[in-house]
């Protein structure tokens, strides 16, 4: 790279400038460690087919190649025909007829320089760019999963649909096994769908929430420090009109509370009705003899008294990640997040509260005044920190973890993050089939109850599944994927499943419902249209980033997008 | 020979044909497929605003959804911060026109499409030159451009001649979040009726960054707003050049020192200075192809247009909103009604003015005003500025009536807003 002039950014800094605000640092270093898996075919959809064109893989992939992924498998057995260059933008004319990997990967390549790596078919070369062309080897995929390190060496499985469940069952489960996360992905005619497969307990400590709803300023339970600065401001009264206006709405707020507090038997305000209470109190003391009429200092105070006067109340969503067995249950395998997690639980039951954040929003103030607050806010977080710190240390000696210590800044920013980490319970890739979960079939079930839901398109996608997997699996079938007699076995093999567990059955709107999405599927007889993959390929590269970088909330677990209406839905299925 | 390349053609083609040869359950019973609508999508001309990260995804889902004849207008040329999502673009084309660069880039992969590029402002076009194409998809950053486009085609809408009415496709995101939306012009909901959507972001006060900074973007906007005017008055501030902003990053880090104010990053100066708004590739594509999805439906009738607003936001889980935002029959441009704004009449003209630029439902950075008898504020020629500047220090009540109609005009605009002015008690 090369070096910043001016104390200013290196070159790689300034082309990923409009992203590093998105993910820092931490997010862009996780992205450049990773390396993603695209299985993108698996032979022909028919008679007449020459299977998947796999479009939206191969956009998902642009969308991590730009941002600087580390480096990226494609496994595709087919090559190039006329019906790929109409949807595949990363193919060209003189690609017709060689293989689509190695095609599609070159292309690919051109996009970013970063990611590095060429043409190799070895199969073990970490840190790059592999392509297998592999049209000799009827189930490749299935072939690759017998050498045991192939599959370890990716952060992230994108597999485009339909897939038979020959190939795709291993895979899934060797996935899930290795704590590997996938992306099912389908797109056929106006219609898309993907779900995700994450680890059976996949936690989230940069969950990016809302700056707003991620303040916690402790005003009902202030610690000796902040009591002392309120304390100093006995005398609002003989302030001149510019001191007055220049308080800390903070302040303001505490000072007031010790006042009603006086009043009210020593209790702060409780409910809605008191606090409005509060509010007209503290409204009362803004003065408005002054020459703007009022005070915005006191406005602000106004402003915040419904959001900041509530006792602390830890998030039902912390209180679950508490009470999990790995929170409590540590052993020497246990990794950062629970060790951080059960320190901080101590913390909670010790303190009654979470370490503070320490983080002050602007407000009307003097400067020095303002930065003097913000001090103790920070030192006290600070504390904090350092008393979790010493929990998790202790810890791992008790331990004896072979893993090295668990980095300070880890630490720091869990507590900074402490009320709004997350952990989704990640599912398999949801399926319609004699095995299916029973919470997968209830899910399915209740949204068909609702008039506008897109689960019909979901229900259209497992059927065509059902189709590709038949004719697949039967060696020398000459039948299309446009067969009638197929579509129609496998429609009432799918309805019979739904009503497997509750034998209600499917009233005629849902019924009417699943025709009309698997009319609209049929229509398009198995193909992409480059528009609906590319879109669908900007939404599984998003959900691929959230994951790589463990930032954000990543889908849990599918997604349907009716590009005929223009909507998408999410369900747990 | 001619054979074959029609079968190729036909093979090419087969997946997007036969969404246009076949009915489907959500189309319209009149419908008819076939031949003459896929004639109708090759000979649609559209048009593209916008060569960046929305419009390089754009031009490749038009050429690749089988448009034949794509314009597309960008004033910008390629920056190295462009490149981590605007993919038509390398390293060696910096500096380059993105509208020259992104079209022949297109043209090349894609066999039989051509894209005509110009490399200029949206302003420079005239009514016949919009006039030519079938429907405008937007892709731009500025609220400014999009409202040029919105009034200029509502104004092109002859009630007499159907062809004059072009649907406008929006698209515009800001990190993990999007829209697209569909307008037809007087016939749907406009830009500008949408207006307080988008509202802008507030301003920090002056008085702050001038006495009272607290927060880092303090000490920045400090050293950009007043620093460089007293120290480098002579120099126009020029936020690609790296010196400037280094500067203003040095100068802002010095401010800091002195308040023991922390936090100043080379970074923040370029994103406080430049107003930067996070970009990524996977949004972009999102929207993109949600705008490119609605130019093939109205296009071809294949299946139902948006109507009229879908939202996006991706940082928990893919959550869109669908929704019809409604037609204002007070919007200042599609609308017959003047818009109410709500003033306080013992305010000045010159708050009044200056505060048209924050309000969401005006956002007006340079107007003048006038009633039906007099002329309140006007900015050109300079003898009628001279003439009407005392008013500025005048009470509103002093200059118009509770409920009296007041024309904005704008020259980023070219139209008048029409604004009732109501005084608050």
């Amino acid at each position: 790279m090369a070096a910043s002039f001016h104390g200013g950014p290196t070159s790689k800094e300034r082309k990923y400038d409009r992203q590093l605000r998105l993910w820092a640092a931490s997010g862009q270093q996780a992205l450049e460690d990773s390396r993603v898996l695209l299985v993108n075919s698996d032979g022909p959809l028919g008679a007449n087919s020459t299977g998947v064109s796999g479009v939206v893989g191969v956009e998902a992939l642009k969308n991590l190649v730009l941002p600087g992924i580390g480096g990226f498998t494609i496994v595709d057995p087919a090559t190039v025909t006329e019906a790929d260059l109409g949807v595949n933008f990363f193919l060209e004319e003189e690609s017709l007829g060689k293989s689509r990997a190695e095609e599609t990967c070159r292309l690919l390549r051109e996009l970013n320089p970063d990611v590095k790596g060429d043409f190799n078919s070895e199969v073990r070369q970490p840190q790059r760019v592999e392509i297998f062309d592999l049209t000799l080897i009827i189930q490749p995929i299935a072939d690759l999963l017998q050498d045991p390190d192939f599959l370890p060496q990716h952060k992230l499985v994108i597999i485009s649909g339909p897939t038979k469940r020959s190939s795709l069952d291993p895979l899934i489960q060797r996935a899930q096994k290795q704590g590997i996360p996938v992306l099912y992905t389908h797109s056929v005619g106006f219609f898309a769908t993907f779900s995700l497969q994450l680890p059976a307990e996949y936690p989230i400590v940069e969950t990016h929430p809302d700056p707003e709803s991620a303040q916690d300023l402790r005003l009902l339970n202030p610690w000796p420090e902040l009591v002392a600065t309120n304390a100093a401001l006995d005398d609002l009264d003989s302030m001149d009109d510019h001191q007055h206006g220049h308080v800390p709405y903070i302040l303001i707020l505490l000072h007031f509370l010790e006042q009603w507090k006086q009043s009210h038997g020593g209790n702060a305000p409780d409910n809605y009705k008191e606090k409005t209470e509060f509010r007209e109190f503290v409204r009362s003391k803004a003065r408005t003899s002054n020459a703007e009429g009022g005070e915005e200092n006191f406005d602000e105070a106004v402003a915040a008294v419904l959001k900041t006067i509530a006792p602390f109340s830890l998030r039902s969503t912390v209180r679950e990640i508490f009470e999990l067995e790995q929170c409590h249950n540590l052993n020497s395998e246990s990794v950062d997040f629970w060790l951080i997690a059960h320190a901080i639980h101590f913390f909670y039951t010790t303190h009654g509260v979470l370490p503070l954040p320490g983080s002050l929003p602007d407000m009307k103030a003097q400067s020095a005044d303002y930065v003097s607050l913000q001090n103790i806010y920070k030192t006290k977080a600070r504390r904090d920190v350092e008393e979790v710190t010493n929990t998790v240390r202790q810890l791992e000696t008790q331990l004896e973890r072979r893993f090295p210590p668990i980095p300070d800044r880890d630490i720091e920013a869990f507590c900074k993050n402490a009320a709004h980490i997350k952990v989704v319970h990640g599912r398999q890739i949801p399926q319609i089939s004699s095995n299916s979960d029973s919470i997968t079939l209830k899910a399915i079930r209740t949204q068909l109850g609702f008039p506008d839901s897109l689960v019909s398109v979901f229900i259209a996608t497992q059927i065509l599944d059902g189709v590709v997997d038949e004719i697949q699996d039967t060696s020398n079938d000459h039948r299309s994927i446009n067969d009638d007699a197929l579509w129609k076995s496998h429609t009432e093999r799918i309805l019979a499943l739904l009503t497997r567990d509750d034998p209600t059955p499917l009233d005629s709107d849902a019924r009417e419902n699943i025709h009309k999405a698997i009319q609209e599927l049929r229509r398009a007889e198995g193909g992409e249209l480059h528009n609906i993959a590319s879109l669908a390929g900007g939404l599984v590269a998003q959900e691929s980033l959230k994951v790589i970088t463990k930032q954000y909330g990543p889908l849990d677990n599918t997604c349907v997008f009716d590009g005929a209406r223009s909507r998408s839905e999410m369900y747990r299925l | 020979m001619i054979s074959t390349d029609a079968n190729s053609q036909q093979n090419r083609w087969k997946h997007l044909h036969k969404v246009l040869t076949k009915s489907g359950p959500y189309c319209d019973e009149d419908w008819v497929p076939g031949q003459e609508t896929i004639s109708a999508l090759e000979s649609s001309k559209i048009l593209v605003i916008g060569a960046g990260g929305l419009g390089c995804e754009i031009l490749k889902n038009l050429a690749l959804s089988g448009f034949k004849d794509i314009h597309v207008i960008d004033m910008d040329t390629i920056d190295i911060s462009n490149l981590n999502r605007q993919f038509l673009f390398r390293q060696s084309d910096i500096g380059k026109p993105k509208a020259e660069v992104a079209a022949a880039f297109v043209e090349k992969r894609v066999k039989g499409v051509k894209i005509t590029p110009y490399v200029g402002k949206i302003q420079d076009k005239d009514e016949d030159y919009y006039m030519q194409f079938k429907i405008v998809i937007c892709g731009l950053d500025s609220i400014e451009a999009r409202r040029w486009i919105n009034s200029t085609l509502i104004g092109m809408v002859d009630m007499e001649d159907p062809e004059s009415l072009k649907p406008l496709i929006d698209g515009g995101t800001e990190g993990f979040k999007g829209q697209a939306r569909v307008i037809l012009p007087t016939l749907s909901s406009c830009i500008e009726c949408q207006l307080d959507m988008h509202a802008p972001r507030p301003a920090v006060p002056l008085c702050t960054i001038a006495t009272i900074p607290r927060q880092p973007q303090h000490c920045i906007e400090w050293a950009h707003q007043i620093a460089w005017q007293e120290k480098r008055k002579d120099d126009a501030f020029d936020s690609d050049d790296m010196e400037h902003i280094s500067w203003v990053y040095n100068a802002a880090l010095e401010r800091g020192k002195q308040f023991d104010i922390h936090g100043v990053t080379f970074q923040m100066t370029q994103g406080v200075v430049k107003n930067i708004i996070p970009a990524i590739a996977s949004t972009n594509a999102m929207i993109a192809a949600s705008t490119t999805s609605e130019v093939l439906k109205i296009a071809t009738s294949c299946n139902p247009y948006l109507e009229n607003y879908m939202m996006y936001a991706g940082e928990e889980g893919v959550y869109t909103y669908t929704f019809e935002a409604e037609k204002k029959p007070d919007c200042p441009v599609c609308g017959n009604l003047a818009r109410k704004l709500k003033v306080d009449p013992n305010s000045t003209l010159g708050d009044f003015i200056e505060s048209l630029s924050e309000r969401a439902e005006a956002q007006l950075k340079k107007p003048s005003l006038r009633t039906e008898e007099k002329t309140l504020y006007q900015r050109f020629p300079p003898q009628l500025e001279e003439h009407t500047r005392p008013n500025l220090g005048l009470k509103l009540h002093e200059l118009v009536e509770d409920g009296e109609e007041v024309a904005v005009s704008d020259p980023a605009y070219t139209i008048d807003f029409r604004y009732k002015v109501i005084f608050s008690k």
